[in-house]
């Protein structure tokens, strides 16, 4: 949720080293420094959660405590390894972790790798399906909001970009069941698909998971309708949180653009408004989108675990509220670890991307 | 603020408070904003203060002397706003709710705000090693999303759920974990920019203390964006607060009354068509958020004086340097985004 905040403390600083050391080592260099940053942040939020999530105890006592006879219990925690001095734990958890192993949940006994592929896929397609709609919200308001800059259309857009940071994703997604499920009826209420087409798509072969490709895969349109129309609110929902920053970031860039020499050249030769909005000043705007759709995952993933228990959305977030209400710490470790994983290397690709489109970020 | 002491002239202080200076220094849409985030804020807050003479039962008040409250019961004159599924009153419930998130917010941020600075001021002053694990770490934290974070150490703290001064403490110091490394890194920024300025290599000539230095000459010119942080912070802490109670990571409602943990229960109710447990409390939420926001972006856009000027430059039409203001107020406010 830290939107508005995010870059002036970012770039109010030179906390980016790799930026200014790897000057004259041209792409390959500087792709090597920053993937070998990736290692430390994420090194630093295993052990951060590790430590964090063992203050309270064992994870054993803390899931099955009051269930199980004492006897029982300190069987297992020792069976577990948690009777071991903290450290040795800390070191073999980073020696599993590095290894991809992250453990065994405790309530439902399955590898923790294997129930982060399995939900994962979930909160990957609500995740695309919210940054599309994101994008398509946001860039074009962005650029009328540009093009009528200081003028009403400007103001009420700008006023609907900080009322889409200042609604809740929990209360939005509230609204948009009221409305369009309850009181419409046109889109159901909760869940990925209904019953039915789940079963269909569980006949195929090998399911991705992705629902939109197993619907697509098992040639049933009425399967298709109904995912769609499952996955029509959630996207909403959680692609207007992020909407309203793009807006903003379009807003900005472009209006900053037009200021620039060529577009007033461009001007001057009496291109029209319009085309130097959509024609000149548009993609110059759009390298520092990218960069901050890379801290804006963060948000979406934040955004992501809201979005799914207001919907009964079955992905990462869903289940990481399940295992930590039955205090299955194990699981809430790898799921949390997991994330972090992922926003790292996120960031790292977007920090490539935007080298290999901009090369003055490079030096 | 800074105008003034530039100019020389010396204002009353009534003058140089910071949301008073920038009132006066706006313009238009710019005043607009600002005094429509101003009522929201100052209504929130009063509502806040006098929530238990305004209200007319109690949070966790389930009956008065005409019986036991109805459940789910539409809007009525005895319960403007309804009931809920578990028989609160929704209208005390909102207000009671204004009270406890002001406590969180003011809790988190000066909890935040105190480490923060505390941290950046040593770790930017003295640098090495220390520096650098503190960015490091910092770096990492944020970039986590901050939901987690805090429902982590939401956990640590209290196991999920606890009393009103031990929820609060609990839910503030999840929330202030993750704001932290936002007051550090703009107050190291800073102090590493002041420790250049030639009135701290004087204080250092004539032999004052690190201690003295960090705390009288740093610590004031450090501390000017403060104000802005602040402001944005409050908002986000109401809306970290309202995602942990929605969580259920919160403060129990016998405790006191939180938005979020309402808005949990009224996401089952919203299938059944019954809007009013959720469409108060999340409105509540989005008038506050938004009302800090306004004022923290108002004091953003003003703070800057080339960003304040824009108004006038393009009220004159299209002078030679009325791009050449504008463009530079845009790359300050895309700093903000």
């Amino acid at each position: 949720m830290t939107t508005l905040t995010e870059a002036p403390l970012n770039d109010a600083d030179g906390l980016l080293p790799s930026k200014k050391k790897s000057s004259g080592g041209g792409l390959g260099t500087y792709i090597l420094v920053r993937f070998f940053l990736i290692i430390p942040t994420i090194f630093i939020l295993v052990t951060l959660v590790f430590f964090l999530m063992r203050v309270i105890g064992d994870p054993i006592t803390a899931a099955q405590g009051g269930r199980l006879p004492p006897e029982a219990l300190a069987q297992r925690i020792h069976d577990a390894g948690y009777d071991r001095p903290i450290l040795v734990q800390y070191l073999e958890y980073v020696g599993q972790v590095a290894t991809g192993n992250f453990g065994t949940t405790i309530t439902d006994r399955r590898p923790v790798v294997e129930m982060i592929i399995t939900f994962g896929t979930a909160t990957l397609e609500l995740a695309i399906n919210a940054l599309i709609v994101a994008l398509l919200v946001g860039i074009p308001l962005g650029l009328i909001s540009a093009y009528k800059r200081d003028k009403a259309p400007d103001a009420v857009l700008r006023f609907f970009a900080i009322l889409c940071y200042a609604t809740p994703v929990f209360f939005a997604g509230l609204l948009m069941k009221l409305a369009f499920s309850v009181w419409l009826g046109w889109l159901p209420v909760a869940g990925r698909a209904s019953t039915r087409t789940e079963l269909a798509m569980g006949s195929l072969a090998a399911p991705t998971g992705i629902y939109w490709l197993d619907a697509l895969r098992s040639g049933n349109m009425a399967a298709y309708g109904d995912v769609a129309a499952h996955s029509v609110l959630p996207a909403l929902t959680l692609g207007l949180l992020t909407a309203g920053v793009f807006l903003r970031l379009v807003r900005t860039n472009v209006i900053g653009t037009l200021g620039k020499d060529y577009v007033e050249a461009g001007r001057s030769r009496g291109v029209s408004n319009y085309r130097l909005v959509t024609k000149h000043a548009y993609k110059p705007a759009l390298i520092p989108i990218i960069t901050v759709m890379g801290l804006q995952i963060a948000l979406l993933l934040g955004g992501a675990v809201l979005t799914e228990s207001t919907f009964e959305w079955k992905g990462l977030g869903y289940q990481l509220v399940q295992y930590l209400n039955a205090r299955d710490f194990v699981a809430v470790q790898g799921i949390v670890v997991m994330l972090a994983v992922i926003v790292a290397v996120t960031n790292f690709i977007v920090d490539v991307v935007a080298a290999l489109i901009d090369p003055r970020v490079r030096y | 603020m800074n105008a003034t002491k530039v100019s020389g002239r010396k204002q009353p202080l009534f003058y140089r408070l910071p949301v008073i200076s920038h009132f006066r220094s706006s313009v238009g849409l710019q005043r607009g904003m600002l005094v429509t985030g101003m009522v929201l804020a100052a209504v929130f807050l009063l509502v806040a203060v006098f929530a238990p003479w305004i209200a007319p039962y109690g949070f966790a008040q389930l009956s008065d002397a005409a019986g036991p409250f109805p459940t789910q019961q539409p809007p009525s004159p005895a319960h403007i706003w309804g009931t809920t599924v578990g028989g609160y009153d929704v209208y005390s419930r909102v207000l009671w709710g204004a009270q406890t998130a002001a406590v969180v917010i003011i809790v988190a941020v000066a909890m935040s705000i105190f480490l923060g600075v505390a941290l950046g001021l040593v770790s930017g002053y003295f640098g090495g090693w220390l520096d650098r694990l503190l960015v490091v770490i910092a770096d990492a934290i944020y970039a986590f999303p901050s939901l987690l974070l805090a429902i982590v150490m939401s956990i640590v703290i209290s196991h999920g759920q606890s009393s009103f001064w031990g929820g609060i403490v609990a839910c503030s110091i999840s929330i202030s974990v993750v704001f932290v490394p936002q007051y550090f890194r703009v107050i190291r920024a800073e102090t590493i920019r002041l420790k250049a300025e030639p009135y701290v290599e004087s204080a250092k000539v004539v032999g004052a203390s690190s201690i003295r230095i960090m705390g009288r000459h740093i610590f004031k010119n450090a501390t000017r964006t403060l104000p802005l942080i602040f402001t944005l912070n409050a908002s986000e802490a109401i809306l970290t607060l309202a995602g942990l109670g929605f969580l259920g990571f919160g403060i129990e409602p016998t405790s006191a009354a939180e938005w979020g943990y309402d808005l949990n229960k009224a996401i089952a109710d919203a299938s059944s068509g019954i809007w009013w447990t959720g469409v108060y409390p999340g409105t509540a939420i989005v008038l506050t958020v938004l009302g800090l926001t306004l004022v923290g972006e108002s004091i953003n856009d003003l703070n800057d004086p080339r960003l304040r000027g824009r108004k006038k430059a393009v009220a004159g039409k299209g002078g030679p340097d009325s791009t050449a203001g504008a463009q530079s107020a845009l790359e300050a406010e895309s700093r903000v985004l």
